[in-house]
């Protein structure tokens, strides 16, 4: 029943996974950091930074991730020229991607952390400034980790909704899980094997990440 | 315990619904089935994104090789064109509707391989193609080998692709897309210096208004691909009846006006209409 499975080596099954474990990896980690990035100019004091920040994250997050992706490869790619350092179209298109997923995620990263520091007292800030530190430090050192602290599990869900999306840049020819669906569906006329196949391997991937995240965001929340 | 009544009721609802349905449904199917009685319908599987193939034109109607030849089919069954309903059968949903019998048949540039032929029977072929690649009109390539280094674009998990990372030209550098569309705009900035799939498929794109005289097809012959009719497994009398029709087709010279408009203006050579049940490998 699964014997087809050995025909493809471009990518393998296990290869073609790795593509989308890779994929959410530095997207995750990119997303993360240019997502902190928009949640503090979110709660500066600076109004040119709160405004670029909330007209970033409600446009970026309206616009369909299939259209932000096709964007990078259309539009960047082929029409800007931009290369992002490689003339191959496997490695330009792996970045181009990560760089349409960071550019999408971002918004929903820096919307969880938003809240985050939401939950933080009020109190808290006010005895930083009480003790003479300045915006940056007293979002650094007090704020940001009391709020990354509670919202594990809301950033859990935008990872494994991250894993998920990666399946889009199969769109561009990322040669991820999806990818190989398409190209097995159009060989072996068997719909519902194949999809059945790969959706067991997005619940591999996901359902740990829930599990443990979950399991540590109840660990590390800070009881009040 | 008010959840549980209220998911109690609410499954029997869909049950309910559900059955109901699924009443309508037969009817429906053994009005389409019962074939040639007059008044009744007929469901073809084509696709809707094809140009020159199976295209669905803005204002609804529908256009190309494949359509021709569903339509010439159909009436020779006993439907005249106003009896037919064109449905969008995606790749992916091909073999599942004929199984479901959503469809009479399929003509969307389904080609012939074995391992098709496990899950549905086919009648035809009805046209050889092959792979081909589509180029600028000023163009330098000439051969497969041209293209190792060569940008090169097709579509995802296209056969196609697949044949150009395994045989054709391992070293070209090979850009996917999920639509052929977007291929043909990398082509027209310049971002590649070729498409590459089944050449009705790229003489379709480039007959279009807004590409003419931009590309020409290469005519490399790369693979051979029998587009055939899908038909659901078993129902042979359905196979027998499309491939009588098919002949006819070929034989009054129908066919041949079909190719022709179809293709036009894009150096497309066809080949002769292939013999039925005969599969050039």
């Amino acid at each position: 029943m699964f014997d087809f499975l050995s025909d493809y080596d471009n990518p393998t099954l296990l290869g073609a996974f790795w593509m989308t474990v890779k994929l959410t990896f530095f997207s995750g980690i990119g997303s993360l950091i240019w997502g902190t990035l928009l949640a503090a100019m979110r709660v500066s004091p600076v109004p040119l930074m709160r405004g670029f920040g909330t007209a970033y994250v409600n446009i970026i997050r309206n616009i369909p991730l299939t259209v932000i992706i096709i964007f990078t490869s259309l539009g960047l790619a082929n029409i800007f020229r931009v290369t992002m350092g490689s003339d191959d179209f496997k490695v330009q298109d792996f970045r181009l991607a990560i760089l349409g997923f960071v550019t999408y995620t971002a918004a929903f990263v820096c919307e969880a952390l938003r809240s985050g520091i939401n939950t933080v007292p009020l109190g808290q800030a006010e005895a930083a400034r009480a003790i003479g530190l300045t915006f940056s430090q007293t979002l650094r050192l007090i704020v940001l980790p009391q709020a990354f602290r509670s919202v594990i599990g809301p950033l859990a869900n935008v990872l494994i909704a991250l894993t998920k999306n990666t399946t889009v840049a199969a769109a561009i020819g990322v040669a991820e899980a999806a990818y190989l669906m398409k190209g097995m569906i159009e060989n072996e006329a068997e719909v519902l094997l194949i999809g059945a196949i790969f959706a067991f391997g997005f619940v591999v991937l996901t359902l740990p990440t829930g599990l443990i995240l979950g399991w540590l965001s109840k660990r590390l929340a800070v009881k009040r | 315990m008010k959840l549980r009544k209220a998911s109690a009721a609410a499954a029997a609802a869909l049950v309910l619904s559900l059955t109901a349905t699924a009443c309508g449904g037969d009817n429906g199917d053994s009005n389409s089935g019962s074939g040639s009685d007059g008044g009744k319908k007929i469901k073809i599987g084509i696709k809707y994104d094809q140009p020159g193939l199976g295209l669905k034109e803005p204002d609804g109607s529908f256009s190309g090789f494949d359509v021709d030849v569903a339509t010439y089919v159909a009436k020779q069954l006993g439907y005249n064109a106003d009896q037919i309903d064109f449905v969008e059968t995606k790749s992916a949903d091909r073999e599942n509707a004929l199984a479901r019998g959503d469809v009479k048949f399929i003509a969307a540039t389904y080609s012939i391989t074995d391992e098709r032929k496990e899950k549905v029977d086919f009648a035809g072929p009805y046209l050889l193609a092959h792979q081909d690649l589509l180029i600028k009109s000023d163009s330098d390539i000439s051969e497969a080998t041209d293209l190792n280094g060569k940008n090169l674009c097709s579509v995802t998990g296209s056969t196609s692709a697949q044949n150009i990372h395994d045989k054709i030209a391992p070293k070209a550098n090979l850009k996917e897309y999920s639509g052929y569309s977007e291929c043909i705009a990398a082509l027209q900035s310049g971002a590649v210096d070729a498409v590459t799939t089944d050449d009705s498929i790229l003489a379709g794109f480039a007959a279009q208004e807004q590409y003419k005289g931009q590309f020409k097809l290469a005519g490399l012959k790369l693979s051979n691909e029998n587009y055939g009719i899908g038909v659901k497994k078993g129902d042979t009398e359905t196979v027998n009846k499309i491939n009588a029709a098919l002949e006819k087709m070929v034989s009054d010279k129908a066919w041949d006006k079909a190719v022709t408009d179809n293709f036009g203006p894009a150096n497309y050579k066809n080949e002769p209409a292939p013999k039925i049940g005969v599969i050039v490998k």
